[in-house]
C-alpha cells in the first residue's frame, strides 16, 4: 500500500518532532511519517519565548517542581502524571542540549536557569527569550538526520479513520496540488497544538485552530478539561503578541495607570525592588490576569483604541540586561509597538495563550481510542490542571512527545502492515466529501471570516477570564446559530492548488466544535478553579469538582459532559498561597 | 478608530495560477491604512472581506516562523514585519519572493532549499555521544557567542530571493544553508566540520558566492550569511594548504 506508515504523527512542532524521533529510536524498522499543515519549522512552538522548566540545580528537587505545578494547577493536575513529568523533564532538556540547542549558559559553561511565574526555585532553562524557536529548530534539524522519517509538509489532515474502536490513519489534502490521499497507519499521534484562534485576542499563531482536538472528538475520543483556557497577563494591545513572563522574571513590574504595582492588592505579596519567587509579578498567570480585570473595574487601567491596558515597566533593568536576556522583547516592542522598553513603558493586557484542556490521554499519551495518541498542547494528560505554569509547556511537549512516540511504536509494531478494507472505503468517502466541499457553491453565501469573527466574539463574551451561567448559556445559543450559518458558508476559491480558503473553511468547522466543547464544559462546572472563574460560583468546590470534565461527541453531533476523578498521590488539595 | 477608516491604501498584488494563467497579473485592492497594520494585515483584510481566492502563507505574525516572505515594492520582506504606513500614500506592490517557482499567487515553492538543507549536515555531530546522565556538554557564553547569530536563521528564504548567484546558479547551496552549516562548525560541541567540508567546498558551495552581500542586507534576523561564507572560504583555503603540506586521511568520510 503506497500510503501506509506504521506510525503517522500529525503536527511537526515540538511534540510532533520529538514523537517522530522517539518512534525512530524505539524501533528503527518502523516507518514513521510526520504530516503537518505547515513546514515543521513554521510550527507554533517557534513562538515560545521564556523557557523550559526542569530541575537543574542542587538546591532544587523534583518534589518542589511537582508541588509548584500541582498548586499552580489548583489541584486539578493528575499527580502521577506530574511526577513522571518532573522526573523526565531534566533528561529531555539535556537531550536537547546534546542535540545542539543553544541554551544560555553560566560563565563556567553550565546551563543557566531563570525564575518563572509560580515557581519556587529557579529552574527555567532558556535560550535568551527565543527558547521555543531554538528548541524547534534544534529538533527539526536533528530530525533531518533521521532520513527514515518521511515528511508530508503542507498537508492538511481532515479526518481520522476509525474502525471498530481503533484508529487506522488519516485523510489529508496536499495544499500545493489539492491532491487528497488516504494515509493509513497502525498508530496515529496527534501533536497539533492548541486552539487559541477560537478567541479574538490571542498570542497564538494563525494555524492554532484546534484541528487535532476536533479530529479526535469527531473520531470518538473524549476531550478533557476544555473549560480551562489560559489568559497570559502580558500581550501587546492590537496584535496580541506575547511579551514573555521572563520580562517579569528578570525584574519587570506591572503598573496601573497611577504607576502603582497593583498586584499587591490581590493577595500576591508585597512589592520588593528585586523579584521574589512566587510573589507579586512572579505569581501564576490566572491570578495575574484576574487582577487585571479587577483593576479595570476600579477604573485604574489605561484606555487605548485597542482596549484597556496596564504597563509593564522594564526601564530599571537597563539596556545591557535587556539585550542579553530579553532581546526578542526589545525587538517585538520596537517593531510592533514603536517603543523601546529600555526607556519606555510597555502597554500590555491579558491575552488568550494556552489551552489546559485537550484530548484525554493516559501517561503514555494513549487516548481511549486504540491506536490514537496525543501529546503537547493538543493533549490533556493532565499535568497542567486548571492553570499551567509558565515554562512547563515546552518540557511537556518533549516528555510526552517522547512517551507517546515510544508507546505508539510498541503498539504499531505488534500489527501487520495492513488495515481493514472498511478503512479504505472510509477514506474514499472522505476524499469524495472533500472534493465536493471544494466545488461547493452557495448562492449569497456567508463569508467564512464573518462567522469566524462572530464565533470569536461569542467566546470572549461568554467564556472570558470571568464567566457565569448566563454568559455561557447565551454563548451556547449563539454558537448553535453560527453552526447553522456555517452550513451556508461557501467558498469562492474552487481551484486545487494552494487553496487556503478551503483550509480556512475546514478550520472553521473544527473551531466551532472546539468552541462548543469549551462552552459546554464551562457551563457544567459550577465552581471557580484556576483559569475557570465563575462569578456565580466564586469558590472552589472539591466535594463536587475535584474532577476532570470529559466531553464526548454524541451520534447526533451534540456534546455530553461527564467527569473523571483527579489522581492524587502526595499532595492533598490545599490553599494556593502566593506572596506569603 | 472611526476616523481612521476613511484612509485607504492600494495594494497591487500579484495573482498567478500556474497551468491556468499564462502569466502573473497584478490585482489592485483598497485596504484601510491604519497605524500598526503590517502588509500582512492588509492581505488578511483582502482575504477576509474582499477576495477569498487570494493565496499567501502566514502564521506567527511576529517575525519568527518565517512563513510570510514576499517581495514588497521590489524588496524581499517579511510581510508581517513591514508596515503599510511606511509606504503611504502607496500604492504598494506585493509579489512573491523572487528566484523561486510560484505555486500560486504569493506562495512560492521552497522544496529546493528543503532538499539542500540536509546536505550540509545541519545537526550536532559527535564522534562519541555522551549519555545524557553525564550532564550537559559545557559551553561558555563566549563559545556560545561564536555561533549564536548563525543559529538565528528562521529559514524565511529572503536571502535566497535577494541572492544574485542563486538566481543564475540554481545548484548553489545558498546563504541560509551555508550559514547553518557554519552554525554547527563554530559550535564548540560539534565535531562534524570534516563531514560538512566536501559539500561546503564544492563548486555549488562557498566558492559559488561572489560576495555581493545582499543576503546579509535583507536578513530580518541580523544573521550574516555573507560573513559566514567568507569566513568558511578562509577556513577551506587554510585546510587545503595544510592538506597539501601534510597529507592525511580524513577522520570521517
Amino acid at each position: 500500500m503506497a500510503n501506509y506508515h506504521d506510525v503517522v504523527v500529525v503536527g511537526g512542532g515540538g511534540a510532533g518532532l520529538r514523537a517522530a524521533i522517539a518512534v525512530a529510536e524505539t524501533n528503527p524498522a518502523l516507518r514513521v511519517a510526520v504530516i503537518s499543515k505547515v513546514y515543521p519549522m513554521r510550527s507554533h512552538t517557534v513562538s515560545a519565548e521564556g523557557g523550559a522548566a526542569a530541575v537543574a540545580g542542587a538546591d532544587d528537587t523534583r518534589d518542589e517542581h511537582a508541588y509548584d505545578t500541582v498548586s499552580g494547577g489548583d489541584w486539578l493536575c493528575d499527580q502521577d502524571a506530574v511526577e513522571a513529568f518532573v522526573a523526565e523533564a531534566p533528561r529531555e532538556l539535556l537531550r536537547l542540549e546534546h542535540w545542539g540547542c543553544p541554551w544560555s549558559r553560566q560563565p563556567d559553561g553550565k546551563i543557566a536557569v531563570r525564575a518563572f511565574g509560580g515557581m519556587k526555585k529557579k529552574r527555567t532553562w532558556f535560550a535568551a527569550d527565543r527558547t521555543g524557536f531554538h528548541l524547534l529548530h534544534t529538533l527539526f534539524q536533528t530530525a533531518l538526520s533521521y532520513s527514515d522519517i518521511v515528511r508530508y509538509d503542507e498537508w492538511y489532515v481532515t479526518k481520522i479513520l476509525v474502525d471498530d474502536g481503533r484508529a487506522y490513519g488519516v485523510v489529508a489534502i496536499e495544499l500545493a496540488t489539492g491532491r487528497i490521499e488516504t494515509i493509513t497507519a497502525n498508530a496515529v499521534i496527534l501533536c497539533t497544538g492548541g486552539c487559541g484562534r477560537v478567541f479574538p485576542f490571542t498570542t497564538n499563531a494563525n494555524i492554532k485552530t484546534g484541528d487535532g482536538m476536533a479530529l479526535a472528538y469527531r473520531a470518538g475520543a473524549p476531550l478533557k478539561d476544555m473549560e480551562f483556557v489560559q489568559y497570559h497577563p502580558t500581550g501587546l494591545p492590537f496584535t496580541g503578541i506575547l511579551i514573555t513572563e521572563a520580562a517579569r522574571a528578570e525584574g519587570g513590574w506591572l503598573l496601573n495607570k497611577d504607576g502603582y504595582r497593583y498586584l499587591q492588592d490581590y493577595d500576591l505579596g508585597t512589592p520588593t525592588p528585586d523579584p521574589v519567587l512566587r510573589n507579586m509579578e512572579l505569581g501564576p498567570r490566572d491570578r495575574l490576569s484576574q487582577a487585571f480585570v479587577h483593576e479595570m473595574e476600579k477604573g485604574r487601567t489605561i484606555d487605548t483604541p485597542y482596549g484597556p491596558v496596564v504597563n509593564l515597566d522594564l526601564r530599571h533593568l537597563g539596556a545591557k540586561l535587556i539585550d542579553a536576556k530579553l532581546p526578542f522583547v526589545r525587538e517585538l516592542c520596537s517593531k510592533y509597538q514603536n517603543i523601546d522598553p529600555v526607556r519606555e513603558l510597555v502597554p500590555v493586557r491579558p491575552v488568550v495563550h494556552y489551552m489546559m484542556g485537550g484530548v484525554h490521554t493516559d501517561l503514555r499519551g494513549a487516548t481511549p481510542l486504540d491506536g490514537l495518541y496525543a501529546a503537547g498542547e493538543v493533549a490533556c494528560v493532565s499535568i497542567n490542571g486548571a492553570n499551567r505554569l509558565g515554562s512547563n509547556s515546552l518540557p511537556e511537549c518533549l516528555v510526552f512527545g517522547n512517551r507517546a512516540g515510544r508507546a505508539a511504536a510498541v503498539f504499531a509494531g505488534r500489527y501487520h502492515r495492513e488495515v481493514p478494507s472498511s478503512i479504505v472505503a472510509q477514506g474514499r468517502d472522505e476524499e469524495r466529501r472533500l472534493a465536493a466541499d471544494l466545488g461547493r457553491r452557495v448562492e449569497g453565501h456567508q463569508r467564512i471570516a464573518d462567522i469566524r469573527t462572530e464565533m470569536q466574539a461569542t467566546m470572549e463574551n461568554g467564556a472570558g477570564i470571568y464567566r457565569d451561567g448566563d454568559s455561557l448559556t447565551k454563548a451556547a445559543h449563539e454558537l448553535a446559530e453560527l453552526r447553522l450559518r456555517f452550513q451556508h458558508a461557501g467558498i469562492d476559491d474552487h481551484s486545487t492548488n494552494f487553496n487556503t480558503e478551503l483550509i480556512a473553511w475546514l478550520e472553521l468547522g473544527f473551531m466551532l466544535d472546539v468552541a462548543e466543547c469549551i462552552i459546554d464544559s464551562a457551563a457544567l462546572r459550577e465552581e471557580s478553579r484556576g483559569a475557570h472563574q465563575r462569578t456565580d460560583f466564586p469558590a472552589r468546590d472539591d466535594e463536587q469538582f475535584l474532577a476532570h470534565s470529559l466531553v464526548r461527541r454524541q451520534p447526533d453531533g451534540s456534546s455530553r459532559v461527564g467527569y473523571l476523578p483527579v489522581t492524587l498521590t502526595r499532595w492533598p488539595p490545599g490553599e494556593r498561597v502566593y506572596g506569603r | 478608530m472611526a476616523t481612521e477608516t476613511t484612509l485607504e491604501i492600494t495594494l497591487e498584488v500579484a495573482r498567478y495560477r500556474p497551468g491556468v494563467d499564462t502569466e502573473p497579473t497584478l490585482q489592485s485592492y483598497q485596504v484601510p491604512l491604519r497605524e500598526h497594520w503590517a502588509i500582512l494585515d492588509g492581505l488578511t483584510y483582502v482575504k477576509d472581506h474582499l477576495d477569498g481566492t487570494l493565496s499567501f502563507r502566514w502564521s506567527c505574525r511576529m517575525g519568527i516562523c518565517g512563513s510570510c516572505g514576499m517581495t514588497v515594492n521590489g524588496e524581499p520582506q517579511l510581510s508581517c514585519a513591514t508596515f503599510l504606513t511606511d509606504y503611504a500614500p502607496g500604492p504598494i506592490r506585493v509579489e512573491p519572493l523572487r528566484n523561486f517557482p510560484v505555486v500560486r499567487d504569493l506562495v512560492v515553492d521552497i522544496d529546493d532549499f528543503m532538499t539542500k538543507l540536509p546536505k550540509v549536515t545541519p545537526w550536532l555531530v559527535r564522534e562519541v555521544q555522551s549519555p545524557v546522565e553525564d550532564g550537559e556538554y559545557l559551553q561558555t557564553p563566549e563559545e556560545l557567542d561564536e555561533y549564536q547569530q548563525y543559529s538565528m536563521c528562521i529559514n524565511c528564504m529572503l536571502c535566497y530571493s535577494a541572492c544574485p548567484v542563486y538566481s543564475l546558479e540554481p545548484d548553489f547551496l545558498g546563504p541560509a544553508a551555508i550559514a547553518l552549516a557554519q552554525r554547527y562548525n563554530l559550535d564548540s560541541r560539534d565535531e562534524g566540520a570534516d563531514e560538512r567540508r566536501d559539500v561546503l567546498s564544492s563548486p555549488e558551495g562557498i566558492w559559488a558566492c561572489t560576495f555581493v552581500g545582499e543576503c546579509s542586507a535583507v536578513c530580518p534576523k541580523g544573521v550574516d550569511p555573507a560573513g559566514a561564507i567568507q569566513r568558511y572560504k578562509l577556513t577551506a583555503a587554510t585546510e587545503s594548504i595544510k592538506e597539501l603540506l601534510m597529507p592525511r586521511s580524513r577522520s570521517r568520510r
